[in-house]
Formats: C-alpha cells, sequence, structure tokens
C-alpha cells in the first residue's frame, strides 16, 4: 500500500469512527424530535444496505424494494397483534418471508433483460402493495395498529432513545453483514457479473445464482428493516409501501454511490434529514428529486461518496471489463 | 354474456388509449433500448395542455365542440411532441451509452413532469369540459356511447398511419435503419440524433392524443394519471413484443379488454393485480411478447 492510499484509509477509519461515536452519543444530546429523525435514518440505511446488494454490488436494477419493506413490516406486525408473538420471534419469520418471496420473484425473473427486471420488479411491488390494501387479514386500506413495543425481559423498549439504539444494533449489524458479503468470494462474483456478465460467466461464475443470491439477500435486509419500521412506528398501512418509496431507497443507494457501503449512510442521511430541514418545501421535494435525478446523471453518475474497488483489501478483484473504472478518478483526487 | 360483450366495448375503449401511450414506448425502445419511464407522463402532460386550450378557447366564445376538439388535440400533440423532445435532448441524449443511468434518467424525467403538473395545475382531479352528449348507436342492451366508437375509430387512423410512417417513407426507413443497427445508419449518412428526436416527437405527440381523449371520456384528469396508464401501456407494449408496432396496438387492446372483463367478473379493486400478474407471467414465459422478435441480453 502506498502512503497515499495508507493516509486515505486511516482517513476514512477515522470518519467511520467519529460517526459511529457521534451515533452511539446522539440521543444523549439530542430532544425525542431529533432521535426520532434519526432512527428513520437507520431504517433507511439498512433498507439502502439491502438494495445496495442488488443495485450497487449485482447491478440489478429493483424498482419494487417496497415489497419487502412491507412484508417484513406486516410480518411483525400481523404476528405480534393478532397472534401475540413475541416481537423477537417475528424477525426470523420476517427475513424467511421476505427471503422467500425474493427467490419466488428473483428465481424465474433473473435471466431476463436488466431493464424488463426494473418492470417485473415494478409491477411485483404494486401487487404487494394492492394485495395489502385488498385483503382482510392485513387490514386492508386501514393497515394494522397497536403494534406493541419490543421487550427484553421485564424492560419494555418504549423511549425514542431506547428504540434508536435497538435501531442502531439492527443497522449496525446490517452494516458488517454487507461488509463482509462485499469482501467474499459471492462479492467479488456480483461485482464480476454487474461489470461484465458474459466474461463473468466464461471466468466460471454461475451467474444466475450469484443474482439470485444477491436478490434474496438484499429481501431479506429489506425484511428486517421493515420489521422494525413497524415496532418503531407501533402502526402500518399500504401508504408506507408505494412506489415512493421504492424510488426513495433507490435514491439513497444512488445518490451516495452504488456500491459505496458509507455512501449508502450518507445517501439516507440526505435523503431523510433534507425534507426534515426543508418541511417548508414539502410540496417541491418530489420535484427536486426528480430533476435531482437527472442532474445526478448527468454529472456526477458515480454518486457522492463513490465505491472505491481497488481499495477493498488484498482480495480486490481487477475490474472485469478494460475500460477505465469511472470512480478511480475520484479515489485519486479525494 | 352481455356483461362480456359490455366489458369488450369498454374494455376496446380503455385498450385504445393503452395502445396509443405504448407505442411511444415501443417505438422509442426499438431505437435506443430505453424503457422511456416518462411516456405515461407524457399522456398526462398532453390532457393537461388539451385542458388549458380548451379552457382558453371557451373564453374565446369558441362553441363548435369539433373544432375545440381539433384546436385543442393539435395544440397538446405539437406541445407534448415538443417536450417529449426536450426531455430526449436533455435527460437521455448524454447518457445513451450507460444504460443504467439513462433508466435513472427516465424515473427523475417521470417524476419531474409529475410533479410540474401537480405544482402548476392541482394535486386534485380536475374536471374536463364534457363537450359531447353520451348518445350512442342503438344496440339492444349493449351501452355504446359514440365517443367510444370514435375513440376507437381514431385511434385505428392515427395508428394506421403511423405504420404508414414506419414503413412507407423515408423518415420510418431510417428509424428502422437505426433500429438494426446504428453505427451502420449513421455511416449510410442518416442524422442519427435527428431521427431519434423525430421518434421522440412521434410517440409523444400519440400519447398527447390519448391523454385529450382520456379527458374528454372520463371527465376528469389527474398529475398522477399517467403512472399507472404507462405502466399498463408499457405492459402492453411487452405483450406485443417490444420494438413491435402491430404488437403495441395488439397489446393495448388485449391488456384493456382483460383489464375490463377482470372489473367485470372479479372486482375492480383487482385488476391492476390481474394486469401486473399477466405482465410478469409473459416476462417469464415468453419475454419476446406475441409478436416481436427474441431480443437477447446485452448490457
Amino acid at each position: 500500500m502506498d502512503p497515499r492510499r495508507r493516509q486515505i484509509a486511516s482517513i476514512r477509519a477515522g470518519l467511520a469512527i467519529a460517526t459511529g461515536l457521534a451515533a452511539l452519543v446522539l440521543p444523549l444530546a439530542a430532544n425525542a424530535y431529533v432521535t426520532d429523525v434519526a432512527t428513520l435514518i437507520l431504517i433507511y440505511v439498512m433498507l439502502g444496505l439491502g438494495l445496495n446488494i442488488v443495485v450497487g454490488y449485482a447491478g440489478l436494477l429493483d424498482l419494487g424494494y417496497a415489497a419487502f419493506f412491507a412484508i417484513g413490516a406486516y410480518s411483525s406486525a400481523i404476528l405480534t397483534v393478532h397472534h401475540h408473538m413475541s416481537y423477537w420471534l417475528t424477525i426470523p419469520v420476517a427475513a424467511c418471508l421476505t427471503t422467500v418471496s425474493g427467490a419466488i420473484i428473483g428465481a424465474p425473473t433473473l435471466r431476463m433483460r436488466s431493464d424488463y427486471l426494473a418492470i417485473v420488479t415494478l409491477g411485483f411491488g404494486e401487487i404487494v402493495r394492492i394485495t395489502a390494501t385488498n385483503l382482510s387479514f392485513s387490514g386492508g386500506p386501514d393497515g394494522v395498529w397497536g403494534i406493541p413495543r419490543p421487550s427484553i425481559g421485564p424492560v419494555t423498549l418504549s423511549g425514542s432513545a431506547a428504540l434508536y439504539y435497538l435501531g442502531l444494533a439492527f443497522a449496525a449489524a446490517v452494516l458488517m453483514l454487507a461488509h463482509n458479503a462485499a469482501r467474499s468470494r459471492l462479492g467479488r462474483a456480483w461485482r464480476a457479473v454487474r461489470e461484465d456478465e458474459i466474461a463473468a460467466r466464461a471466468a466460471g461464475i454461475n451467474t444466475v445464482s450469484a443474482k439470485l443470491k444477491a436478490y434474496m439477500l438484499g429481501a431479506l435486509l429489506g425484511g428486517v428493516a421493515g420489521s422494525f419500521f413497524a415496532v418503531k412506528l407501533t402502526a402500518i398501512d399500504p401508504t408506507s409501501f408505494t412506489f415512493v418509496q421504492s424510488v426513495n431507497i433507490l435514491m439513497v443507494v444512488i445518490l451516495g454511490g452504488m456500491g459505496s457501503l458509507p455512501g449508502v449512510v450518507l445517501g439516507a442521511v440526505v435523503i431523510v434529514g433534507l425534507p426534515e430541514v426543508l418541511r417548508a418545501f414539502q410540496t417541491v421535494r418530489m420535484l427536486a428529486f426528480g430533476v435531482g435525478l437527472i442532474l445526478l446523471m448527468l454529472l456526477r453518475p458515480q454518486g457522492l461518496w463513490p465505491s472505491r474497488m481497488g481499495t477493498l483489501g488484498r482480495h480486490a478483484a481487477a475490474p472485469a471489463s478494460g475500460r477505465p473504472e469511472p470512480t478511480s478518478q475520484a479515489a485519486a483526487s479525494g | 354474456m352481455d356483461v362480456a360483450l359490455q366489458q369488450l366495448v369498454n374494455g376496446l375503449t380503455v385498450g385504445a388509449f393503452y395502445a396509443l401511450i405504448a407505442l411511444g414506448y415501443t417505438m422509442v425502445y426499438g431505437i435506443i433500448r430505453l424503457i422511456n419511464f416518462a411516456q405515461g407522463d407524457l399522456y398526462s402532460v398532453g390532457a393537461f395542455i388539451g385542458l388549458s386550450m380548451l379552457s382558453l378557447l371557451a373564453g374565446l366564445h369558441l362553441r363548435n365542440p369539433l373544432v375545440l376538439t381539433a384546436l385543442g388535440l393539435v395544440v397538446s400533440m405539437g406541445a407534448t411532441g415538443l417536450l417529449g423532445v426536450l426531455i430526449y435532448r436533455v435527460a437521455y441524449r448524454p447518457l445513451l451509452r450507460s444504460p443504467l443511468s439513462i433508466l435513472i434518467s427516465a424515473i427523475g424525467a417521470s417524476l419531474t413532469l409529475e410533479y410540474s403538473l401537480l405544482l402548476i395545475y392541482s394535486p386534485s382531479f380536475l374536471v374536463y369540459p364534457s363537450l359531447f352528449d353520451t348518445g350512442g348507436p342503438a344496440l339492444g342492451d349493449l351501452v355504446v356511447s359514440w365517443m367510444q366508437v370514435t375513440i376507437f375509430l381514431v385511434s385505428l387512423a392515427l395508428m394506421l398511419a403511423l405504420y404508414v410512417l414506419v414503413h412507407r417513407t423515408k423518415l420510418g426507413l431510417a428509424m428502422r435503419a437505426l433500429a438494426i443497427n446504428q453505427d451502420a445508419a449513421r455511416l449510410m449518412g442518416i442524422d442519427v440524433s435527428r431521427v431519434i428526436a423525430a421518434t421522440f416527437f412521434v410517440g409523444s405527440a400519440l400519447a398527447a392524443f390519448g391523454g385529450v381523449m382520456t379527458g374528454l371520456y372520463y371527465g376528469q384528469i389527474s398529475f398522477l394519471m399517467g403512472f399507472l396508464a404507462g405502466l399498463k401501456a408499457f405492459t402492453a407494449a411487452v405483450l406485443g413484443g417490444i420494438g413491435n408496432i402491430p404488437g403495441a396496438m395488439l397489446g393495448g387492446f388485449i391488456v384493456g379488454i382483460v383489464e375490463s372483463l377482470a372489473t367485470g367478473y372479479i372486482s375492480g379493486r383487482w385488476k391492476d393485480v390481474v394486469t401486473f400478474g399477466i405482465l410478469i407471467l409473459i416476462l417469464v414465459v415468453r419475454p419476446r411478447g406475441l409478436l416481436g422478435e427474441r431480443v437477447v441480453e446485452r448490457m
């Protein structure tokens, strides 16, 4: 490692530690409102990390990611409210259900063109939302309410700060998982598939299996985020899981820089934080999103904090294609 | 049986709208391999421009409904067509070589159009003037309005005109050449960017026609009307075989009829689920569509 890269690496490590510390002490310094906003940011961090595996690592555009968020949230909500299950037990159930639905929708579709995949996932997202609105066991348009707070032994986690720490623990676990997945053999396979599918296949990667695993892992993380979302809000309804929600999550990933973990955290802070700061401009928010997406693609398609594939460690594979990496310039100048 | 026939008539009307939007999808996709997410929103824009035009003309004490409609249609189609070209120039042309970026840019364009309409016009439904009475030919129990007949026939005529444009004119020849091989087309002296722009113009203008007719038919429009309609039109384009113009028309009518039958026999609340279910099924079972050629993955 040359000194310059070492220096960048230590700056990054320092930033990560500083962010982590700030996240740990935040509820002590902030009021309940700020803590609640921060908890929402954590939910979007989880969602962004999950979608990042699908879009950022494997290069599959998913426009219906809110469906997994919904399935996770509804699983926990229905099981705790109607079947009086402990919240902790509903998490694995939610994770299993979303992973299975990811496999069901992914298995037949992942062989098709990537832009067709975008439309299939969009259709799937709408089907899940409309079904939740129409069926009575999911509460119809009113959704499910009165979701109990989780408790550890005799202690009920009910305050803003307690739930924030629970969310922080979840987000940290998801971050670790995403980080390790990116460095694993599978993670390298994903990047190879993203860069050049034919070359990846020639190198012996089972591309459909790699894509399916990305899709299932992404779905699982979305389900866990949904499960936490349900207990945090204590009431959920279908309007939280619209196409706009899927676009919001996609924005978190794209804004930060596809494939980049710090980028996802930054993206979540911007996507959740900016509308809170600009409450007065609520109506122009979506318009700004639209214009922002176009501008971002035109001016900085690699995102605010792009991933730097070259520094992913000793396992890092050379880019599969011969093209120069658009992100390497940003890395050199940053 | 009566229900089936009645829903068939309604389905053909709605199907005409889907077919008109689907043509834009399929033409753009055929030429630059882009799912133009803004296509459905151009249909909304067409409806809103038509409404503004009709209100303006009514203010000028113009009363003849046919003249009003014709002027509204022409202005709306022209303006929406130019808007389509503008979107291509600004948001798509610089990104033609990066498939994922251009798709995201298209989503951005879609959101921009939707929320511009919200800010300029209204977040709620707007009422379209009712220019025509609701009478129709007497066909026993079957309720058919002259409006439905007109929409169906004029849409068919427009689609026929488009077919002639693509298959019998020089511009159409250039479009087809582009769809086969852009670089070779450029070498043959075709102004590629201009032909793509022309494609966007035609596709957007057809959607605008559908938008104005939708307003006149349903009597109300909203800034989000293009989202679902666009999605279903895309389903139609894929069903017929994306890139294939007769396929888009066929797909549009099939989607319209299926949706109407689902409304009549199951429930209006489930019709979208049926449509999207069919979309997913087709893409899985027969991704090239009913009339399309095999499209191989190339990204």
